[in-house]
């Protein structure tokens, strides 16, 4: 190590060799940052998994443009919506075709009592061409009355239960008082506000959610022509639409809303993302305590080193190479805990809490600043190393 | 440099303090030292030889009057020409100041690479042939902790003498060492620097050690008071 380094800086590697002199101070220090790393991986895999559970849903869909009331934060709970808007909305020049878009929470009993809460879909099965391909391809077996595409992800319901289906066999199940069989599946899996997936005709879920009505969907989703320009599409409908009532977005502005509503507004979102702001926090107090007691440690030394002739970035050079080495030293065990966290986090909840390369990259030069940064204020203290005094 | 007169001070005044507290420490100080030569300074604790020495060094900025050290004024000097001349000089401290995480060579190589970055084996061997000269040629590994008080200030004496100073600060360098040990430092250093043509200013009370000396200088309450060449 020491080799390596003192050939990578062409000089002595202070920094390395204070720090490994003090075994306990750099256990310490290594085992802060690593700490601190893995409580914002942990923050992030959850709020990550929040966003992604968040716009999973949407990815169901294919439409460029949807219809919702104005009170919409989420894709669920908005005030539903007249269907005369979707009439309204297809005179309007550009709008190819619309479909009425039905969602409902039922409540799957299990065994064992408890239930789990599945978002449900309801597809107009006459216009597949508004789910998204691996749904449409499911859909025209929608039409035999009380069937249903399952998710095979959803938290709660045992993997015995879909063994049959997956073998051909259809798998009965009894919701709301209705038996549904499934005649398909899809991996999907739960998010915060439901434990999995249901898709269902808009027929069928009428009749799963008699206080529903056909004339009152949730949302109405919109296809252009081909050429016609979205925003002025979206322009034209605003005119249209009564706008103190009915919110016209396109698709992904909608999924980003409902993005960004949950991140920033929701008590979940804000939580997680404070947790983050915490383990930033505690990683720069950690790393500055250790890098100033260094600091003030050899004060006696760096005074004698700047009576020799060194600058004073020459001690800087000092206290970065240990921010830096501290970083390495202190990601790489934060790194390999958080993924066997996610691992467990996976399996405990279902949620797809995932390390992505980026969010691993973003974490680690997140560190390295952290660290820096820490160095930079350490170095204050350098000041007071004057070799006048050193007699 | 005038002649062969690394260090020359004239009108020098040095104050401590602000205001109410303000206090001089050194009074009108005129000195010529030659080069090449042991200069030992003495006087009462609290007359000015730390303080004068500092000054001399560039480890303190001149207030009044002038020093010029090896032709350069140190008045009003920048920062940037002060760490330039202190690669220049040794200083050898009261304390040994080894850095404790270094090696003995590698305490002794933080003198080289001040100079600059160089050829690494060609460096190890200057320090390993100092370390030898001053008796430590198997000591070369060991941890300041692993040394002898004596060892640590001759490891010292190799990093202020392995960049070939010009000139050489000590202050009291064997204040913490035995009689014997201190005896021994001395007279390494004085043979070393006099085969080197260093010039040398040594603080010190020892007095064996004024019979090493070629000229002793004595300072009371800030002034010369006295200035001889024994033998
Ligand atoms: N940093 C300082 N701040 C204020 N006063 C100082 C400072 N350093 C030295 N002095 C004062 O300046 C005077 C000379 O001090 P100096 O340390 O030069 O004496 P010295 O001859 O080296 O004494 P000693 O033999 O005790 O080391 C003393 O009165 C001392 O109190
Ligand atoms: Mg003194």
């Amino acid at each position: 190590m020491s080799t390596l380094l003192t050939w990578l800086f062409g000089r002595l590697p202070i920094g390395w060799l204070q720090l490994s002199h003090n075994r306990m101070r750099l256990v310490a220090a290594v085992a802060g940052v690593a700490f601190a790393n893995l409580l914002v991986f942990l923050q992030l895999g959850i709020l990550g998994a929040l966003n992604g559970a968040t716009v999973a849903p949407y990815a169901l869909l294919n439409a460029d443009i949807m219809i919702s009331a104005t009170d919409t934060h989420t894709l669920t709970d908005g005030s539903n919506i007249a269907r005369a808007r979707m009439f309204q909305a297809l005179g309007v020049p550009g709008v190819a075709s619309a479909m009425p878009l039905f969602l409902g929470t039922l409540e799957f009993k299990l065994p064992d009592g408890s239930v789990s809460k599945l978002q449900t879909f309801g597809f107009d099965v006459e216009r597949p061409g508004f789910a998204a391909p691996e749904v449409a391809a499911l859909l025209p077996g929608l039409e035999t009355e009380n069937s249903a595409i399952i998710d095979t992800k959803s938290r709660g319901i045992p993997k015995t239960a879909f063994a049959g289906l997956l073998a051909g066999k259809p798998f009965a199940f009894e919701v709301n008082g209705h038996t549904l069989s499934t005649i398909g599946s899809l991996a999907i899996g739960g998010g915060f506000t439901a434990d999995g997936t249901l898709i269902v005709s808009d027929q069928t879920f009428l009749r799963l959610f008699p206080n529903r009505s056909s004339g009152a969907p949730n949302h109405i989703l919109l296809k252009l022509n081909d050429g016609a320009a979205l925003p002025v599409v979206l322009n034209r409908l605003r005119a249209v639409l009564p706008v103190e009532s009915v919110m016209v977005r396109s698709l992904k502005d909608a999924a980003y809303a409902d993005y960004a509503y949950q991140t920033t507004q929701r008590p979940t979102g804000i939580i997680f993302g404070f947790g983050v702001l915490i383990g930033v926090i505690v990683g720069i107090v950690i790393v500055y305590q250790v890098l100033s007691t260094d600091v003030a440690d050899h004060l006696r030394e760096y005074a004698t080193f700047k009576a020799m002739g060194y600058p004073q970035r020459f001690f800087l050079g000092i206290v970065f190479e240990e921010a830096i080495i501290l970083a390495i030293f202190g990601f790489i065990p934060g790194f390999l805990v958080s993924l066997g966290l996610y691992a467990g986090l996976r399996a405990a909840s279902g949620l797809p809490v995932l390390m992505d390369p980026p969010r691993a990259i973003m974490v680690f030069v997140g560190t390295l600043v952290a660290c820096a940064i820490s160095g930079v204020i350490a170095t204050r203290r350098l000041a007071a190393a004057d070799p006048a005094d050193l007699f | 440099m005038v002649g062969n007169t690394p260090i020359i001070m004239r009108g020098l005044n040095h104050f401590f303090g602000e205001g109410e507290a303000r206090k001089q420490a050194i009074w009108d100080v005129n000195l010529a030292l030659e080069g090449g030569k042991l200069t030992v300074l003495m006087g009462p604790s609290g007359s000015g030889k730390t303080t004068l020495l500092t000054l001399m060094g560039c480890l303190r900025n001149v207030q009044e009057g002038s020093i010029e050290l090896m032709g350069h004024e140190l008045h009003g000097a920048s920062e940037a020409v002060l760490v330039r001349l202190r690669r220049r000089l040794g200083f050898i401290f009261q304390a040994h100041n080894l850095h404790e995480s270094l090696t003995a060579t590698q305490n002794v190589l933080m003198g080289l690479e001040v100079q600059g970055a160089g050829d690494r084996s060609k460096q190890l061997a200057a320090v390993h042939h100092i370390l030898g000269l001053l008796g430590l040629a198997d000591r070369v590994d060991y941890l300041p902790q692993n040394l002898s008080g004596g060892q640590k200030q001759r490891v010292a004496v190799a990093r202020a003498l392995v960049g070939n100073p010009e000139i050489i600060f000590a202050d009291e360098p064997t204040a913490a060492l035995d009689k014997d040990s201190g005896h021994n430092v001395v007279q390494m250093l004085k043979a070393l620097g006099q085969s080197r043509g260093v010039t040398t200013v040594m603080v010190t009370h020892d007095n064996r050690i004024l019979e090493l000396a070629d000229r002793v200088i004595t300072l009371e309450e800030g002034r010369v008071v006295g200035d001889s060449k024994p033998g």
